[in-house]
């Protein structure tokens, strides 16, 4: 690596060049008091230089597989991580089924639709899931909700969490087989009060927010999901320079992905729709250009065919294509109750 | 938020130098920038700038509340839990209680439907005192198309409401809380809007009303995107407005008819031709909202006003908690109300549709009732 890649200022830099040291080798055996000397700068300054450029390096590792490249992981090391991997479930047996199980943990998935076609639904069901106890296969884990639109509903989630601890009292019954009434002793307030609800009103306090979620998560290690609905509102007004967007964008999508990955939790997107010119005609595409589409692990279109909600699974590094219908009912999302559906493998 | 100074945040004394020496003055403009922009712009180390950043992200970031929370705040601090009845049983009942505060919701209808006549009724409404279902405040109605008839609207408050507008003193007081603008021109309009951001909440402003917002964007010059980003700043103002002042914000659409341009399918859906659907709303109506994919997805109710084989209906679009029902309705000298308060579930994207048939007559039969 050279010095040009190394996170130190600009001056510093251009002093280390200017000195003749342009590789990390040759950084390797000089002492900091005579690289104080040479650059003329303060030996603290020096030592900070130094550390930074041994770490660059590679340092020893007490896992003897990754000693040939820095923070690598065996692949068959990986695969123990994935066959543990939590989902979340939506709810849907036939949209869980497509999914591998549900929203998968530590991957970002985006997820848009036209209008009211159930993105803050789904968004929803999924924040109200996360808290399903261990005992009925879920995570019981919290949940973020970022608000960017304005468009959770209270009321809603109430009957959502309320129609959840339903099924669950249901499913609970039918593994007893006793028949008794065993009611579960969580009330749709409980759930309620898991959901962190955070509302922003401009692109400035969403990276910000992003930027704290970090501290955020330290301090409660129990969240499992993060829901932005939806990432794309602040962003498509206010900027004019597309490419400080893209940048800015892309940026946000990072930490995100780094907030999965660290914490093992899901990070759910929900995305409008825009119209693109394509090929002599025009089709609906998700917002937020060609740019975007690439930062997202997972992506899943929601869209009306005929008279039923499909969702579709546009881009998945583990998952086949396919689409799966599902409903939005007073209950949350649930399957679709038409007789004639079929996952339609693409 | 967004504009916070960065002198006013604390950060060591060395990196907030460099950043006013910078002309970065606000959090806005260090947060635009990616974390290498700012080593290159400030030439200071990349903890240096994580470390500021995170603090400045820190003060920025909006405060967490749990959902239980923010519904006990509801329910305890706003009337019927931060919904205003809009009189029609059947819908205030798919819409938990009625219009919804803080967000916005949409009338969108063919000419001569009835948007105007539920404007009128839904100010009345608002300017009556809590018993007799109001929100006991003030209407700022902004007047685009010059529709507003205050006769029509004392005309509607005296059938409804008879106790309150026989007496000529309460009439007047009720009839004196509905301030209406008109302004001519966007500009015009951008103007009002921030005075009324500054005035809301002294002057006890308990509804805003828009009619029509279509009419405004149409008279500029703008086609296509440009329109586009001309309209973004406004949604992006009236949806703070409507958040920041916990009010309902009522605006009215246009329709249009369907060009070639709309797109309604994916690129995956036109690639599969076996087993996909058509969708048989395509064929059937040629009119859709006005102003575009974008405010569709900003306003958060959309209620479709339509005409369908001589009967009028009210539908539920966009809710994030009505199922799509439709209602129908007719308009007396009371103002709406509804025939029938069970709503008729439309399945699919029909409840979208805009339909425009047989209207004609009812152009005449209602009109009569009017002058």
């Amino acid at each position: 690596m050279e010095i040009w890649r190394l996170p130190i200022s600009a001056s510093q830099r251009g002093k280390l060049i200017s000195a003749g040291y342009t590789s990390l080798s040759s950084l390797s055996s000089i002492s900091s008091s005579d690289l104080a000397r040479e650059l003329k700068v303060s030996e603290s300054e020096a030592m900070n230089i130094l550390k930074v450029a041994s770490h660059s390096r590679g340092s020893e590792t007490s896992n003897a597989s990754c000693s040939i490249v820095e923070g690598a992981q065996s692949a068959w090391d990986m695969l123990h991580d994935e066959e543990s991997l939590m989902h979340i479930t939506t709810s849907s047996a036939d949209l869980d089924n497509i999914l591998g199980g549900g929203i998968h943990c530590k991957e970002v998935t985006e997820i848009g639709g036209v209008p009211g076609i159930g993105k803050t639904q789904l968004g929803i069901q999924v924040a109200v899931n996360v808290q399903i106890p261990n005992d009925f296969g879920g995570l019981g884990g919290k949940a973020i909700y970022i608000d960017t639109e304005g468009s959770f509903m209270v009321e809603r989630a109430f009957q959502i969490a309320e129609a959840c601890i339903e099924d669950m009292s249901e499913y609970n019954r039918f593994l007893r087989k006793d028949f008794q009434e065993c009611k579960i002793k969580m009330l749709p307030q409980d759930i309620l009060e898991n959901i962190f609800y955070f509302r922003i009103c401009s692109y400035t306090e969403q990276i910000a927010l992003i930027n704290y979620l970090d501290k955020f998560l330290s301090e409660h290690k129990d969240v499992k999901v993060i829901v932005v609905d939806s990432v794309t509102f602040h962003f498509r007004q206010d900027f004019d320079d597309m490419a400080l967007r893209t940048r800015v964008l892309s940026g946000m999508a990072l930490k995100l992905m780094n907030l999965a990955k660290r914490f093992s939790l899901a990070v759910v997107l929900l995305n409008q729709v825009t119209t693109k010119h394509t090929e002599a005609s025009f089709q609906l595409a998700l917002a937020l250009g060609d740019s975007w589409s690439h930062t997202c692990t997972n992506r899943i279109v929601l869209y009306w065919n005929g008279n039923e909600r499909y969702a579709y699974i546009d881009k998945s590094p583990s998952l086949r294509s396919a689409s799966a219908a599902y409903s939005v009912t007073a209950r949350g999302i649930r399957n679709s109750s038409s007789s004639c559906k079929r996952i339609k493998m693409m | 938020m967004a504009n916070k100074l960065i002198s006013e945040i604390p950060l060591p004394k060395s990196i907030a130098n460099v950043f006013s020496a910078r002309n970065v003055s606000t959090a806005k403009d260090a947060l635009s920038l990616t974390e290498f922009e700012l080593m290159e712009l400030l030439d200071v180390g990349l903890t240096e700038v994580r470390s500021a950043l995170l603090q400045i992200s820190e003060i920025v970031a909006p405060p967490y509340q749990t959902a239980l929370s923010l519904m006990e705040q509801r329910f305890q601090n706003e009337h019927l839990g931060g919904h205003f009845p809009t009189g029609l049983k059947g819908l205030d009942a798919a819409l938990c209680g009625g219009i919804p505060f803080g967000v916005l919701t949409e009338l969108v209808g063919p000419a001569g439907i009835g948007k105007t006549q539920f404007c009128l009724k839904l100010s009345l409404l608002a300017s009556l005192p809590t018993n007799y279902g109001g929100l006991d405040g003030r209407v700022i109605y902004i007047d685009v198309e010059s529709k507003f008839s205050s006769r029509r609207l004392l005309e509607i408050g005296l059938r409804s409401f008879p106790e309150i507008f026989q007496m000529k003193e309460m009439a007047q007081e009720m009839a004196g809380r509905i301030l209406v603008l008109r302004p001519t021109s966007l500009a015009e309009f951008t103007q009002s809007l921030e005075q009324i951001k500054v005035s809301l909440l002294q002057n006890q402003v308990k509804m805003l009303v828009i009619d029509s917002m279509a009419a405004l964007v149409s008279g500029e010059h703008e086609q296509g995107a440009r329109r586009q980003q001309t309209l973004s700043w406004h949604i992006s103002f009236i949806k703070s407005l409507a958040e920041f002042s916990r009010i309902p914000v009522v605006v009215t659409n246009q329709v249009r008819s369907r060009n070639h341009d709309d797109a309604s399918r994916y690129c995956f859906q036109v690639q599969s031709r076996d087993g996909a659907i058509e969708t048989p709303m395509q064929y059937d109506s040629h009119l859709v909202a006005a102003l575009g994919i974008q405010w569709a997805h900003a306003v958060t109710t959309r209620l479709v006003l339509e005409a369908k084989s001589g009967e009028r209906f009210i539908k539920v679009a966009k809710s994030p908690i009505s199922p799509p029902l439709a209602f129908p309705f007719h308009i007396t000298s009371s103002g709406i109300s509804l025939l029938s308060d069970d709503g008729k579930e439309v399945m699919g994207p029909e409840i979208n549709a805009i339909h425009y048939q047989g209207h004609n007559e009812i152009i005449n039969f209602g009109m009569e009732g009017l002058h």
